[in-house]
Parts: structure tokens; C-alpha cells; sequence
């Protein structure tokens, strides 16, 4: 079967420097892939190589087996590591101009936008917060709030940037409950995180990224535990925790 | 605890124009001790620590640093006093130099002896060595995290308040600079660590504060607070 999200070799560099070098991998429709890997290893340019931010300086990005440029319309809906709301509007109008500007050909009339709000805002825990400004909002909430801007587009694959960072484990444990819902309603979700709760907790398969190139492609258990990937990124004490010690 | 700590805040009470944020709020960290300040998004965590820079105005209360009255002083003065914070998110000058980044954290300073304290900072983060003549925004997370801490150091505080230092970092990352807060702590320097990764702060904090809708509902040894079977629930999510 054609992968929902294919890439091939997939190179992009800034002045000298490869940031994504190289990178193979597929993802299937439904999957949840976390992407995870040092500060610096090129995860949030790989994130805008997908969604058309960036031109690819080699290698390819199919989608369903075609050749993209990215963007919106085609169903690839993500959010930003530093959340950038709308500050003057209400939560259900940052929502509604989400399913304004979506995956849709035809852009809906308004009030089928903010319908499509209301629902969205139901599904990331939201609803009793739709009409206070965005500045009313708490951190965690601004961060549903920023998810809820990109389901409302309808994507088919969502990329998640950071959205639990800041998030206690409790707090992130509820953010997790809404990653679960919107994926249920058959969304690809591929989130970057370094919170490995996160992972753990979320992901069926893990994919780590070192300098530009993928060091491990797995099961997060099996990943997590890779010798390789503890000397690149988690740290002694880090695996020792996961470990349970 | 000494008979007169470091740092003393009694009764404190602050906000901003739409109402208090900290109610009655009593903390007190000793010389050269290691506290953690633990709580949820929006407990109040950060305007704490804005109104002991005096960024944030206190209505009731009072804070005595060093033995001094230093509530609603003017921040640089209380940089002076020997009191630096490490904001959340860095806040680095993104298109100045790691260097001057550095130096403008001893900006108060009328001493003289910058140049020791810069090289001081290096020993502790040798991986701004070569770096110090880029511009801040071109380094890594962690790298900018060290200079954020860097840059508090070289106002050589008494107390230094870092405000989310995981954030954003890979795990080894958190590892590397936690070892560099135990040894800043171990030269002297007395910490005031605030942190979402719960159980980083409180595996290197002696005591710990825990801060809940503005008000302290809990202070103890670190150990303890780690044991609590409310805090295992409500922030450690075990």
C-alpha cells in the first residue's frame, strides 16, 4: 500500500550546512510517529520541509504517492513551537479562521466555519473557554488553543511542534488525552517532543534525529533504550529514569 | 536554618492591574542553600520571581535580601544587591554576541573584575569557548540556555533565580546543565530553581516550596515533598 507520507533522501541546507540531511522514512495513514532527537538536529526544518515552508534542496515528499510543495490545502495542518494566536480575537474566532482557510477546495460560509469551531473546541477541551479572549487563556490551554487552530483546517496529517513543552506531567497527561481524541478521528499526527512522557505515552513508532540524519526508526520501548540514542540525546541519567530507577 | 536567612519574603501579596497573582506568600532560603519552587502553569511561579526582581509590584508584604528591605525596589538595584534571574525562555539579546550577552549581565557591577567572572562562566560552560564571538540567536537551545545562566553569574549574585531551565531541552542537555547549577551551588551561590520537570528539581533541591493558586500549600525537604502523596498525584502524575 502507498504510504500516506513518503520521503525519499529528503536534503535541505542553509548556507553550508545540511540541517536535514538525507532523510528517508514513511509514514502510514492513522499512524502517530513522534520525532525526537538534540537541540540543533534538524527536527523543526524536517517539520517545514513537510508542511511547504521550505523548498527542499534534494530528495522528495510524497504524498500518497504524488509530489508536493506542502501547504494547507492538501490536508497537513501544524502548529508552532512558540504558539502564535490571534491576541485580539476569542478563542472560537482563532478556531473559526483555522476552517476558514483549510483543507476544503471551496472556503466555507462563516458560520459553517464556526461551527466547525464549536465541534473542534468540544474535541481539544475547549468549549467553555470559546468566547474569552485568548489572553484570558492558561499556558495549556493556549497550547489546546494551537491545536485547535490546526485540526479546524481539517489536515489529514498534523505536525505537532513542541506542544507539551512547559507542561508539567499532569498538565501533559491531559494534553496527551486530546492528542488521543484528535487522532481517533483518523489524523496522522507526527509531534516533535522532548518530553519522553510524551513519546511513551503516544507514540506508536519514534523516529530520532542526530545532526541532520536519522539514528533510529522504532518502537519507542526499543528506541529508548538504544545505547546509541542514550549517548546522542536522553544521557545516563534520563535512561536511568525511563528504566524506572 | 541561620537565624537570619538569605533571602526573607513575608506576607507577600502582588499582581498586576487586574488583581493579585500571590497571596501572603512566606519563603525563606537560607545562604548557599539549593530551593526548589514547584506548582502548575499559572500557580504563579513566575510573577514570583518577577516581583523579587521588582518587575512586578507588591501591594502587601515585605522582602528582605541580604538583610536589606529590597520590596518594590528598582530591579537594577536589586541586581546589585546581589540578586540575578534567569527568565524563562532565555530572553537573550538574539542579534548581539554571546560575549556581550555575557557582559551585559555585569553591567551593575562597578568592581572592575568582569573579565575573572567571564572566564569563571566559561569553566563552567566550556561550549561557549568558541562561540563567543557569534551571535546569540545562531546557537543551540541548550547553548542559549547556558548563556542565559552565564549571563546571570556575572552579576556574581548571592542568589541566582533560574525560571524553567529545561524548557525546550533534550534530555542529556537538562542532565549537563543541572551537573552546572550543583556546582554553581557548591561554589556558594545560593539557588532558587523553578522547573515543570518536577522531579529534575527535586532530585537536586535541598527544600522545596509548592506553590498552588497563588498561595504556598506545601514547603519541606526536597525528599519529602517528592514522597507526598498529593504532589505524586497532582504534579508527578505517578
Amino acid at each position: 500500500m502507498t504510504p500516506q507520507l513518503d520521503l525519499r533522501n529528503v536534503t535541505k541546507r542553509f548556507g553550508g550546512v545540511a540541517a536535514v540531511d538525507g532523510v528517508t522514512f514513511s509514514i502510514a495513514k492513522g499512524e502517530i510517529l513522534g520525532v525526537i532527537g538534540p537541540n540543533g538536529a534538524g527536527k523543526t526544518t524536517l517539520l517545514n520541509c513537510i508542511s511547504g515552508v521550505y523548498r527542499l534542496d534534494g530528495g522528495d515528499i510524497r504524498w500518497h504517492g504524488v509530489s508536493i510543495a506542502g501547504l494547507a490545502r492538501l490536508g497537513v495542518g501544524r502548529t508552532f513551537q512558540i504558539v502564535k494566536p490571534f491576541g485580539s480575537m476569542t478563542v472560537r474566532e482563532n478556531v473559526a479562521v483555522g476552517a476558514l482557510f483549510g483543507s476544503d477546495s471551496e472556503r466555507p460560509p462563516l458560520r459553517a466555519a464556526f461551527d466547525r469551531a464549536d465541534s473542534v473546541l468540544e474535541l481539544v477541551g475547549l468549549r467553555m473557554k470559546a468566547d474569552l479572549p485568548v489572553s484570558a487563556l492558561t499556558i495549556p490551554d493556549r497550547k489546546r488553543l494551537e491545536v485547535a487552530r490546526a485540526v479546524a483546517t481539517r489536515p489529514k496529517l498534523l505536525l505537532l511542534d513542541e506542544v507539551m513543552a512547559g507542561l508539567n506531567n499532569v498538565e501533559i497527561d491531559d494534553a496527551l488525552e486530546m492528542v488521543r481524541a484528535v487522532h481517533e478521528t483518523g489524523v496522522t499526527v507526527v509531534l516533535i517532543e522532548h518530553v519522553m512522557r510524551v513519546i511513551v505515552g503516544v507514540c506508536e513508532r519514534v523516529i530520532v534525529l542526530d545532526l541532520g540524519r536519522t539514528l533510529a526508526d522504532g518502537q519507542p520501548d526499543v528506541v529508548l533504550r538504544d545505547e546509541r540514542v542514550i549517548q546522542a540525546y536522553l544521557g545516563e541519567r534520563y535512561a536511568r529514569r525511563l528504566r524506572g530507577g | 536554618m541561620a537565624a537570619e536567612p538569605l533571602l526573607h519574603i513575608k506576607g507577600l501579596t502582588a499582581g498586576f492591574a487586574a488583581g493579585p497573582v500571590l497571596f501572603g506568600i512566606n519563603v525563606d532560603i537560607a545562604q548557599g542553600e539549593l530551593v526548589a519552587l514547584v506548582g502548575a502553569n499559572g500557580a504563579g511561579k513566575s510573577t514570583l520571581l518577577g516581583t523579587l526582581s521588582g518587575l512586578v509590584r507588591a501591594s502587601a508584604g515585605r522582602i528582605a535580601f541580604s538583610g536589606r528591605d529590597i520590596t518594590n525596589q528598582r530591579p537594577e538595584a536589586i541586581v546589585m544587591a546581589g540578586l540575578a534571574h534567569v527568565p524563562q525562555g532565555r530572553r537573550l539579546f538574539d542579534t548581539m554576541s554571546v560575549e556581550k550577552n555575557l557582559r551585559l549581565g555585569a553591567y551593575a557591577r562597578r568592581d572592575g573584575n568582569i573579565d575573572a567572572e567571564l572566564r569563571n562562566v566559561l569553566e563552567y560552560f566550556p561550549a561557549l569557548k568558541d562561540k563567543l564571538n557569534r551571535e546569540a540567536r545562531t546557537l543551540s537551545g541548550g547553548e542559549q540556555q547556558m548563556v542565559a545562566i552565564g549571563r546571570g553569574l556575572m552579576a556574581r549574585p548571592k542568589l541566582l533565580m533560574v525560571d524553567e531551565l529545561s524548557l525546550g531541552l533534550a534530555p542529556k542537555i537538562v542532565d549537563r546543565l543541572i551537573d552546572v547549577v550543583k556546582e554553581i551551588n557548591t561554589a556558594g551561590t545560593a539557588l532558587l530553581l523553578v522547573e515543570q520537570d518536577v522531579l529534575v528539581a527535586l532530585d537536586v533541591a535541598q527544600r522545596a516550596y509548592v506553590l498552588e493558586n497563588g498561595r504556598i500549600v506545601l514547603a519541606g525537604a526536597a525528599a519529602d515533598v517528592k514522597d507526598d502523596p498529593n504532589i505524586r498525584k497532582a504534579y508527578l502524575g505517578l
